[in-house]
């Protein structure tokens, strides 16, 4: 094996070459391509539908596209069949057999791949151990929680040391506040095994939480390929603007002078786009600013306000700005800021957005 | 006021509460009381009346000669093999042509799935007796099957189909193989593909997959369909009497005959007794050799 930079041990980068899948005449997916380095933790963000199950099964080899290609490192894997492709793989519903013990399933594709049963022991403690499930190899898989179970299917996946390990929405199935948890776990067991991890799912903020990079899939096409802070931050879409985040698209018009907010010219920090294209202003509500009375020095939207939500970290306003357009504003639910006191429905009041919070994406919105 | 306190059932409203629950389970017994009623009215008490005729012998009084003529006369014991033969072959043959039936089904897609096994279930649409007449006109001497071949030459002389074994078998895999694919196929559509990707995943051939996981997991459907149809056959009457041409003797045909021309009500009952013992026991092997309760658990 060659031993390149991106390319070591314990990962293989994956290449995507112009990869499409049709189902009748709907795209799964529409000419994708996509390099993932070695090590890297990768996400496949979309709406249901979007076909990133789709990817993720293609490059498992359970699903054969209509035409491209995938590597993994220098090697070509398309025509490969799942079994010898030695990937990892973790399945929303688990997917752990229910007849055999915890230890019995982690052991499973060692014993596959004919490991003796002295060898076989030892693995199995070491990935339960890992999995912080030290001594659960006896339990029954009906015994154990969901959490557990995640962990089982986990240390199942790692326990063979591959190279590649793929994760179709492994978290969907818990509560909130375990879900939270075993992303913050899942990223830390990511660094210890340096393995390249390629995760599907739908919930942005996941893919945020987790990820390296983060690539977005709509309709069957790759979006935008991005770290999650410039992902969040610099949009290059509508629908990427509109998916990540808690956004409201606000349509900009095009005037002489620039681009004007709602009749005033919108102030911001980057250069504005030449051209006559149609553009957006993406308002994320935690970056605006109420006030009861107008700022000269931010880009101004005057409105009533609709409803506030108390949801305990925060509340949440809803501003009517009229012609039939909502915003909604996320004030941080701290006692110590008099600014932040929740106002009362049907208060006139001012949002104010800081130039440098301007971010705009080309597009109108429907 | 405290959890002690609590459990007391000293608490606002617990006492209406707790009569409440009571009602809720009266109601449940009710309703299920019809079908208890009936049960013991149409099942239990002839099953007990008929099983106690076989402790009395024709004079009326105690005896266990009914049991141990069947112990003792080759006839009976002959009948006893005949009919677990009969039933066994039947049940290889129900495997053998259900399970690779079972697994393409299962395979497809629910729409196309359902409307082929309502050809599964088609037979039960039409009475035994007329499916069992209709198996003779096929298989006879002069019937289709020997016409056919005849006249393509492939035989010089008519087949012996029905009227001894190998007739009573064709007609019983052919009644009782619904029973062994209704359990089996509910027990593999519930087989979630995502168990056979991930042994796929893992590092199975596909043939290891199936073996090691799918197999295994289709087990309780096919247990289920197994005891289902030994049990059926060891009781099968209509068929092996058809079929077999009068050659054929298997238990329940014994038992027939027994009252029929001998009116020995004791002597037959204790033939029931033994065919209730055995359907009971094959039952019970099957649960303690393969654990059956242990693969429903999830």
């Amino acid at each position: 094996m060659s031993n390149t930079d991106n390319e070591n041990h314990k990962s293989l980068p994956i290449g995507i070459k112009g990869l499409s899948k049709s189902y009748g005449d709907v795209y799964a997916l529409e000419n994708v391509s996509l390099d993932i380095k070695a090590g890297e933790f990768i996400t496949l963000l979309g709406p249901s539908g979007s076909g990133k199950t789709t990817l993720l099964m293609t490059i498992a080899g359970f699903c054969s596209p209509d035409q491209g290609s995938i590597y993994f490192g220098q090697q070509e894997m398309t025509m490969t069949p799942p079994h010898m492709r030695g990937l990892g793989m973790v399945f929303q519903n688990y997917a752990l057999f229910p007849f055999m013990s915890v230890a019995e399933n982690v052991g499973y594709p060692l014993r596959v791949r004919g490991m003796t049963e002295a060898d076989q022991k030892s693995k199995i403690e070491a990935a339960l151990e890992m999995v912080q499930l030290g001594g659960y190899g006896e339990r029954r898989i009906h015994q154990l929680s969901g959490g557990q179970k995640q962990r089982v299917a986990l240390a199942r996946a790692m326990v063979f040391e591959p190279k590649i390990i793929l994760m179709d929405e492994p978290l969907s199935a818990l509560d909130k506040k375990l879900r939270e948890h075993m992303q913050i776990e899942l990223k830390a067991l990511h660094q210890k095994l340096e393995a390249t991890i390629v995760y599907v799912t739908h919930d942005q903020r996941e893919a945020l939480t987790m990820s390296d990079r983060i690539a977005v899939i709509n309709n069957g096409r790759l979006v935008q390929v991005d770290a999650p802070k410039a992902l969040y931050d610099n949009p290059n879409d509508l629908f990427v603007a509109d998916f990540i985040g808690e956004s409201v698209l606000l349509q900009l018009e095009n005037s002489i002078k620039g681009l004007t907010l709602r009749g005033k010219p919108l102030k911001m920090t980057n250069p504005q786009p030449k051209g006559e294209n149609p553009h957006c202003l993406v308002i994320r509500p935690e970056l605006l600013v109420m006030s009861d009375s107008k700022n000269d020095s931010l880009n101004d939207l005057s409105g009533i306000v609709s409803a506030s939500v108390y949801q305990g970290e925060s509340v949440l306003v809803m501003v009517d700005l009229g012609d039939n357009i909502k915003i909604n504003v996320r004030l941080p639910a701290n006692k110590s800021q008099s600014s932040n006191i929740i106002p009362d429905v049907g208060k006139p009041i001012h949002l104010g957005l800081h130039a440098e919070d301007v971010i705009i994406v080309k597009g109108r919105v429907e | 006021m405290n959890i002690a306190s609590n459990n007391q059932l000293e608490g606002l409203n617990s006492k209406e509460l707790a009569k409440a629950r009571r009602k809720e389970g009266r109601l449940f017994f009710n309703l299920s009381l019809p079908s208890l009623i009936t049960i013991l009215i149409v099942v239990f008490i002839p099953v007990f009346w008929l099983s106690s005729l076989s402790f009395f012998d024709r004079a009326g009084d105690f005896s266990w000669e009914n049991y141990e003529r069947i112990f003792q006369s080759q006839l009976y014991i002959k009948t006893f093999i005949v009919t677990l033969k009969i039933s066994f072959i039947t049940l290889f043959f129900c495997i053998l042509l259900g399970y690779p039936l079972c697994y393409w089904l299962s395979q497809l897609p629910n729409r196309l799935a359902s409307i082929l096994m309502i050809f599964v279930l088609l037979p039960f649409w039409t009475s035994i007796l007329v499916r069992t007449y209709a198996w003779l006109v096929i298989l006879q001497r002069n019937g289709i099957i020997n016409d056919t071949l005849l006249s393509i030459g492939w035989i010089g002389e008519p087949l012996q189909l029905a009227h001894n074994l190998t007739g009573s078998i064709i007609g019983m895999v052919h009644i009782l193989l619904p029973f062994f694919i209704l359990p089996l196929f509910a027990s593999m559509r519930s087989i979630d593909n995502n168990f056979i990707r991930a042994a796929i995943s893992l590092g199975s051939t596909p043939r290891g997959a199936f073996w090691r996981v799918f197999f295994k997991m289709s087990l309780p459907g096919f247990f289920a369909g197994t005891v289902l149809v030994f049990v059926l056959a060891l009781g099968t009457y209509v068929t092996p009497a058809l079929l077999g041409g009068g050659k054929i003797q298997m238990l329940a045909q014994r038992i027939d005959s027994t009252i029929m021309l001998y009116s020995n009500w004791g002597a037959a009952s204790a033939l029931g007794v033994v065919l209730l013992i055995l359907a009971f026991a094959v039952i019970w092997i099957f649960n303690r050799a393969f654990g059956i309760d242990k693969l429903f658990m999830r």
